[in-house]
């Protein structure tokens, strides 16, 4: 069985984000980025599939800041092979992206077929579309989104999926083989590997780099303009110590008679 | 092409979902706007019955098929790509739900539309559709000249009130024949309810909501320490349930479920649209973060800039004080 991973880069929300000169982008240049988090569970959903069956593991990732990182550590974590691919323009949306991806895994020796492609279902700079389904739809592959749950029939030939739906509900799917997969969570976190593995991997790992080839051109939304958002209100803020703060969200349960 | 605005009606266990009126009630204004005709499309079989509540629209676009009774997204995109060849809708609104998350994903690719995402408000600018949309998790905003031509628009939950796309009257309904017959490779299997037994959230008069900030899962212990002072139960975000550390029924927000406690105290979440959407209409909203710019501090009542652990702390040692 061969699986292949999608990841990619995102900036980190953790830190404050800053709009470039043009009024349109981020500012890049202080900008820390990220793997996308759905993809972090991507990786991990194939290693299970690994732990358990004959499998391969390719993680298939776009050259961007840190990128690097998060290949060795895939590296580390069990990945087979880890392949950078050099001259997707990152910030040129997800169609760019997934046109570009579509085009060039052909050209990745032995990355296709793939019995199972995996990628996060979403990222949180998804302005233009979401990478997996429309990589989906270029490779003309099958589609499931928000899956949490993988297990493959035996012979291989399909999968049963768990994907969510409101409420906490599943819906169970049988899809046929070869699929592609929005991975939005996995039967357990992303499994930790410590610093001195990931060290080993980039001391002895390659990260193989192959520069993309070009797909159909996807036009880039017309963005006219960035901002933080205006609120249409914002919380009374309360400071001082926590012991005080609390005394006066005391105060105010009380007079709300919630206490 | 039309100037027509297509909504993509979503239907789930025989009703219409709210945020398909949501849409409606955005469709309404960009119709109008635009001079053309605002028409929904229902995907299903055998629910003939449900589009009478679609009155918003002037016009139901009616697809009945076996494989459209539970529609996956490859389906739904097929049937609506398949129609929108047919009738060129300048503009269709897609939900952001997961019910709705396939389709939108895929019904881009199915036309050779752009796709606009998480948009929050849209108008007509000058003769095209201009789109406000939320990004980098509630952290910026983004304008983008949208056009018509045709685009497809993904509309996040709270754009407009459902109540707005609600109509009086039933729409015409026009029954459209298609053929869907090839196979998509995927097959549904049954539906999987969550275990009953564990609290129903959405019951809870308070709710302590812990996220990524609570740090630890040891953590939790006064978050449910904090819960029972206060006679309520601890429900999570996103990154919680993922770490296994509370189960996907007391996830708030999409996935999980929409809840309006009159007390809803906010630990260490960020506030994500996909978060604030199931709690931003609590009566009451304390928000606590590290993070001064944390999003969730623009739906909160109150708010305080501190460790979240810390905090919940203090605040059932207080509670717990006053109740004696």
């Amino acid at each position: 069985m061969k699986i292949l991973v999608l990841m990619k880069m995102v900036p980190d929300i953790v830190e404050e984000l800053e709009v470039a000169a043009d009024g349109r982008s981020l500012d890049r240049e202080f900008l820390r980025l990220i793997v996308n988090e759905r993809d972090e569970y991507a990786l991990e959903q194939a290693l299970v599939l690994k732990d358990r069956l004959q499998a391969t593991v390719t993680v298939v990732a776009p050259e961007a800041p840190e990128v690097d990182d998060v290949l060795f550590t895939a590296l580390a974590k069990g990945a087979d092979r880890v392949v950078k691919v050099s001259g997707i323009d990152v910030t040129a949306g997800a169609r760019a992206t997934a046109s570009a991806l579509a085009a060039t895994l052909p050209d990745i020796d032995g990355a296709l077929p793939a019995d199972l492609v995996l990628g996060g279902c979403q990222a949180i700079d998804d302005l233009d579309g979401f990478v997996a389904p429309l990589l989906a739809r270029a490779l003309g592959l099958p589609y499931l989104g928000l899956v949490s749950r993988v297990a493959i029939d035996p012979g291989g030939g399909s999968a049963q999926v768990l994907k969510e739906y409101a409420g906490g509900v599943m819906g169970r799917f049988e899809i046929t083989l070869p699929a592609l997969l929005g991975i939005q969570g996995c039967e357990k976190p992303p499994r930790y590997v410590p610093i001195a593995k990931v060290r080993a991997a980039m001391a002895s790992g390659i990260i193989e780099t192959v520069a993309a080839t070009a797909g159909p051109a996807m036009p880039a939304l017309a963005v006219t303009s960035m901002a933080k958002p205006e609120a249409a209100g914002h919380a009374e803020m309360l400071e001082g110590s926590a012991r005080d703060v609390a005394a006066k969200l005391a105060d105010i349960l009380a007079a709300r008679g919630l206490l | 092409m039309t100037a027509n605005i297509w909504v993509a009606a979503e239907s789930w266990k025989g009703r219409i979902s709210d945020a398909t009126y949501e849409a409606l009630a955005l469709g309404r204004e960009l119709a109008d706007a635009l001079g053309g005709q605002l028409e929904a499309v229902l995907l299903g079989h055998g629910d003939q019955g449900l589009a009478a509540s679609l009155g918003k629209a002037d016009r139901v676009l009616y697809v009945d098929d076996p494989t459209l009774a539970d529609a996956t997204g490859e389906q739904a995109s097929r049937a609506l790509a398949a129609l929108a060849g047919q009738r060129g809708p300048a503009v269709v609104l897609v939900p952001i739900t997961n019910r709705s998350w396939d389709l939108l994903g895929l019904l881009p690719a199915r036309l050779g539309a752009p796709l606009v995402n998480f948009c929050r408000e849209a108008a007509v600018v000058g003769g095209g559709v201009e789109t406000r949309s939320i990004l980098y998790g509630g952290k910026m905003a983004v304008t983008v000249a949208a056009g018509s031509g045709p685009v497809v628009i993904a509309v996040l939950p709270g754009a407009r009130s459902a109540e707005a796309g609600r109509g009086e009257a039933p729409p015409a309904v026009e029954e459209v024949a298609l053929d869907l017959a090839a196979d998509t490779g995927i097959r549904l299997l049954g539906y999987e309810e969550p275990e009953a037994g564990d609290v129903d959230i959405t019951q809870q008069e308070v709710l302590i909501a812990v996220g990524r900030g609570i740090s630890g899962e040891a953590n939790l212990e006064v978050a449910e320490d904090l819960a029972a002072a206060l006679g309520g139960a601890v429900c999570g975000s996103r990154p919680i349930i993922d770490q296994g550390w509370l189960p996907l029924v007391r996830q708030v927000g999409k996935s999980g479920v929409t809840v309006k406690p009159r007390l809803y105290v906010a630990a260490g979440v960020s506030g994500a649209p996909e978060h604030v959407e199931g709690m931003k209409d609590s009566e009451l909203i304390i928000a606590v973060n590290t993070d001064a710019g944390a999003p969730i501090f623009s739906v909160a009542h109150f708010g305080v800039v501190e460790d979240a652990t810390d905090l919940l702390e203090a605040l059932a040692e207080a509670v717990k004080a006053r109740k004696g």
